[in-house]
């Protein structure tokens, strides 16, 4: 590749801005130059906020209404920033094509795949339905989905994440584009599920050669797959180069910080005449799903199946599986928010099968942090009366001021500035949230938590951060943890004993290390190989 | 003891804080930002003096709502006082006309009229009345009686009156009558909202949260008051109550609320599943701190719209019960009222259409910016 030569896309000096409420506008990408050449894959890296999907955003003209961008994004020496949406149509859906996070709700849920993936050939290659149907087959094939030419009469809901991903992937490939932009494209699946998707856009790119932009959070995917890599940091690149280069001998601070981002430590097993706190004896939980006209058809949905578990003082249990593998319900049928059968004991004493109000004196032992930091914090409460709702219900004695104190050690305790308290949970970043979020289950003084995904949302230098803070508050409150999550690694920091769940069962159990390091089960190998194969994809 | 000391300073140091902060809540910080808002604030101002208007303007116009003014029916809005001094000659004619007097001499001055009357038989003082009676003229007195009774001075002021909106069909003031309009439609138009508002939002977020068979049945007793037509069961309520002002909040009031109810009730559905909801389930807070603290405050945004809509609606069902003989009774009125009046005497009078009508949609404006004012500044994201 010398220099002489357009590249195919060429960014200079390009800056997004964006007006907001206040006076101050938001400056979110500054200057920044980036080029990628035909058929090669570049990864743009950074934590969220960083600008990295403003960018192509931009590129696109996909950019929110209150954005505006200056400088020159050039596609094969043509000026295509600020073209009108007219021209600018004759580049996007066909020559550059870009795929999304979440699809889950990038595909239409009213319409089949077939039509979904037709609609870009007819409007682009002037394709009459027919021929555009059978090219759609053609490109689920390619994408590997499974029976091709009945899918394309499925509707969205009826596939997987990890499908639809595929579906979204056959779209974008439907007019030879000669560059892909990936946003993200697997943050939302389950490794096994991400590492199929990295397969398919390796071997694709392969077959076709095209340019794949990869814009992500995670290291490890642009180890494995991108020949080059830029790392953004708050608007701009801070470091770039061959992905090689970047990971043997990262310059700046920042690409540093990310590397070493993986969460560390490990924990060590509690005494073992810990006492027992919560026990659970052959909990199962069964939804009902009827269908048909007047839910005449019923069957059964078993979530979790006979598990038994044993939480000591202290102790951190790891609850490791899939999507759907009933992991979250296992947690909540618990603590009881769910309808559950099978014996649930808390200090010695049955919880099973006492009243919903009887249970509430209860919840103040028992607290829960969720996966998401946005949906778990109520938008029209202040920080502070989120942190001391529990309050309220447990000690209702206390003054409206003797709350806000409680409310200020526990902001405290999890390291936020306690005079914070009075903003709205949409003014802090996910980060921040997930504190506030322990803190409400901190102010309460629980002896044991269970923890659902609490960093799954959050960018990897954040995850470390709220692991460490987790951690502390265990050994100081001599806390009790159960710590569910898909996330591997994570999971190796935080717990002492790991159970597998698969389809509601726990498939394989054990000390942290005897999981990490032997496996047993076919299936805790998969997943360890997904979460932890650095061997490089395309080959 | 130096233990203590530091305690109490920093503990004063935390007062201080909590000081400082304490009592901001939603509606603290809501009314802040609605304060911010121009538009609202203005509207707000149009509201209350539309209101004050209404509610102590009738004692300041100089009419009553139900004063009758035959000789001025239909006269047209005008800044400038009745009669017209060319109306004063063919009045007095008519109510000498009507006394049976011969006019000797007419005299008409800016203020009053001096009349030489002669009669073939003895005059009476109370002739006078045929001159009282007149809305053109007052305090008429006669004077220097010839000595044979027949022929007299009568003295007659101008009785100059302001019709700033003109008058309406039965020679009303029709200011007075908007006004007067005005406390009725507003009074129905807010409280029956209020009312809708607070049953609606009541039984839907409880129906909505509790789920299951108790939605079940509370939603199909909202199926079943749906059903039943509104006419007939405002008729139902006259016969076993009688005529009554208060029937109709209850009537309004009991149809209004369902819809409010099923907004609510969609709205708790979605919320309720929302991990917040979650998180304070496995907090211990009941069901009654949950539907305050984090439904009922999360359904504001639509509720606030819905009622901002709600209102004119009222506004209008009452005119339409009113025009069955159902609502308000003559002479009183309502805006309602006046305006269908004033649609039916368009040609000719259109004064009886404009300035109810004037009145009804600055009211309206107002709310709705209002309303709009109010789902933002109750929704903190949009600070």
């Amino acid at each position: 590749m010398t220099d002489t030569r357009t590249p195919l896309l060429d960014i200079n000096d390009l800056n997004v801005h964006f007006s907001t409420n206040s006076d101050k506008d938001i400056h979110a990408v500054r200057g920044i130059h980036m080029h990628i050449e035909k058929g090669e894959t570049v990864a743009v890296v950074g934590e969220s906020g960083s600008g990295k999907s403003q960018v192509m955003m931009s590129a696109m003209g996909l950019l929110a209404d209150n954005g505006w961008a200056t400088g020159s994004v050039r596609y094969e020496g043509q000026e295509i920033l600020g073209l009108s949406r007219r021209k600018l149509n004759s580049y996007r859906g066909s020559k550059m094509t870009m795929i999304f996070q979440e699809p889950m709700t990038s595909l239409d849920p009213l319409y089949t795949i077939g039509r979904q993936i037709c609609e870009p050939l007819q409007v682009h290659q002037k394709m009459d339905r027919k021929r555009a149907m059978a090219r759609a087959l053609e490109l689920l094939e390619l994408v590997g989905i499974p029976d091709p030419k009945n899918r394309l009469k499925s509707y969205p809901h009826e596939m997987s994440g990890g499908q639809r991903q595929r579906v979204m992937i056959a779209m974008a490939l439907a007019n030879n584009p000669d560059l892909l932009i990936a946003d993200e494209p697997t943050t939302a699946l389950d490794v096994t599920i991400q590492a199929q998707i990295l397969q398919l856009l390796a071997e694709l790119q392969k077959k076709l050669g095209m340019a794949i932009l990869f814009i992500t959070h995670d290291l490890n995917i642009v180890r494995r797959f991108a020949d080059r890599v830029y790392v953004m940091k708050t608007g701009e690149v801070v470091e770039e180069g061959n992905t090689k280069t970047i990971f043997d001998n990262p310059q700046h601070e920042y690409t540093q910080m990310l590397l070493s981002a993986e969460p560390e430590g490990r924990k060590p097993a509690p005494a073992a005449d810990a006492p027992i706190l919560l026990e659970g004896k052959g909990v199962n939980v069964t939804f009902n799903i009827t269908s048909g006209a007047f839910g005449t058809q019923k069957h059964e949905l078993r979530a979790v199946n006979n598990v038994d578990l044993r939480l000591h003082q202290g102790q951190t249990i790891g609850i490791v599986g899939e999507s759907g593998s009933g992991k979250s319900t296992l947690g909540r049928a618990l603590l009881r928010l769910t309808n559950v059968s099978g014996e649930v004991m808390l200090d010695g004493e049955d919880m099973s099968h006492i009243s919903k109000e009887a249970m509430r004196e209860h919840r103040k032992r028992l607290q829960l942090v969720f996966q998401d930091p946005f949906g778990s914090l109520s938008p029209r409460m202040m920080v502070g009366q989120i942190i001391t709702e529990g309050l309220l219900v447990h000690h209702p004695e206390l003054s409206a001021r003797e709350r806000d104190l409680r409310a200020i050690e526990a902001l405290e305790e999890v390291q936020l500035d306690p005079s914070m308290r009075n903003r709205y949970p949409h003014e802090f970043s996910g980060g921040q949230r997930q504190r506030i979020a322990i803190a409400r289950a901190m102010v309460l003084k629980p002896r044991i938590v269970v923890l659902d995904e609490p960093t799954s949302a959050l960018d990897r230098s954040v995850q470390k951060q709220i692991v460490e803070l987790l951690r502390d508050l265990q050994e100081k409150n001599n806390l009790s943890y159960l710590f569910i999550s898909h996330d591997l690694s994570v999971v190796r920091a935080m717990s002492d004993y790991v159970m597998v769940m698969k389809q509601g069962v726990i498939v394989e159990e054990g000390l942290t290390e005897q999981i990490f390091d032997a496996p047993r089960e076919l299936y805790t190998k998969q997943l360890m190989a997904a979460a932890f194969d650095l061997e490089p994809i395309s080959a | 003891m130096t233990d203590k000391t530091m305690k109490t300073q920093a503990g004063q140091a935390a007062e201080k804080i909590v000081q400082a902060q304490i009592g901001r809540s939603l509606w603290d910080d809501a009314w802040a930002r609605l304060k911010a808002n121009r538009a609202a604030m203005a509207s707000f101002v149009v509201l209350f003096l539309i209101a004050m208007a209404c509610f102590f303007g009738p004692m300041l116009t100089g009419h009553q709502y139900d004063t009758v003014y035959r000789n001025y029916v239909k006269v047209p809005s005008s800044l400038t006082a009745y009669p017209r001094d060319d109306e004063i000659a063919p009045a007095l004619e008519k109510v000498l006309k009507q006394a049976r007097f011969t006019a000797d001499s007419v005299e008409i001055a800016e203020k009053q009229v001096v009349v030489k009357v002669s009669s073939k038989r003895e005059i009476n003082e109370k002739a006078v009345r045929y001159f009282d009676r007149s809305d053109l003229f007052k305090d008429a007195a006669f004077s220097d009686f010839s000595e044979d009774g027949k022929s007299a001075t009568v003295t007659a002021k101008i009785d100059r009156m302001h019709f700033y909106f003109g008058t309406d069909a039965n020679g009303r003031d029709l200011l007075t009558r908007t006004l007067i309009a005005g406390r009725i439609s507003l009074i129905i138009g807010l409280l029956a909202s209020g009312v809708a508002l607070l049953i609606g939002v009541t039984y839907g977020s409880l129906s909505g949260y509790f789920g299951g068979r108790v939605d079940l049945i509370m939603m199909r007793v909202v199926d079943v008051l749906y059903s039943l037509p509104f006419i007939f069961f405002v008729i139902l309520l006259v016969v076993f109550f009688g005529r009554n002002f208060i029937l109709m909040f209850i009537a309004v009031g009991a149809v209004e609320w369902l819809d409010m109810a099923r907004i609510v009730r969609g709205q708790t559905l979605s919320i309720k599943r929302q991990e917040y909801v979650l998180a304070a389930e496995a907090m211990g807070v009941g069901a009654g701190g949950i539907l305050k603290r984090h439904i009922i405050p999360n359904t504001l945004g639509p509720v606030v719209i819905f009622v901002t809509l709600l209102v004119p609606k009222v506004i209008l069902l009452e005119s339409f019960l009113s025009f069955l003989g159902l609502g308000v009774q003559e002479p009183m009125t309502s805006w309602g009222v006046l305006i269908s009046e004033g649609a039916r005497n368009l040609q000719g009078a259109s004064w009886m259409l404009i300035f109810p009508s004037i009145f009804l949609t600055a009211t309206l404006f107002a709310l709705n910016f209002i309303g709009d004012g109010l789902r933002d500044a109750l929704d903190p994201k949009d600070r």
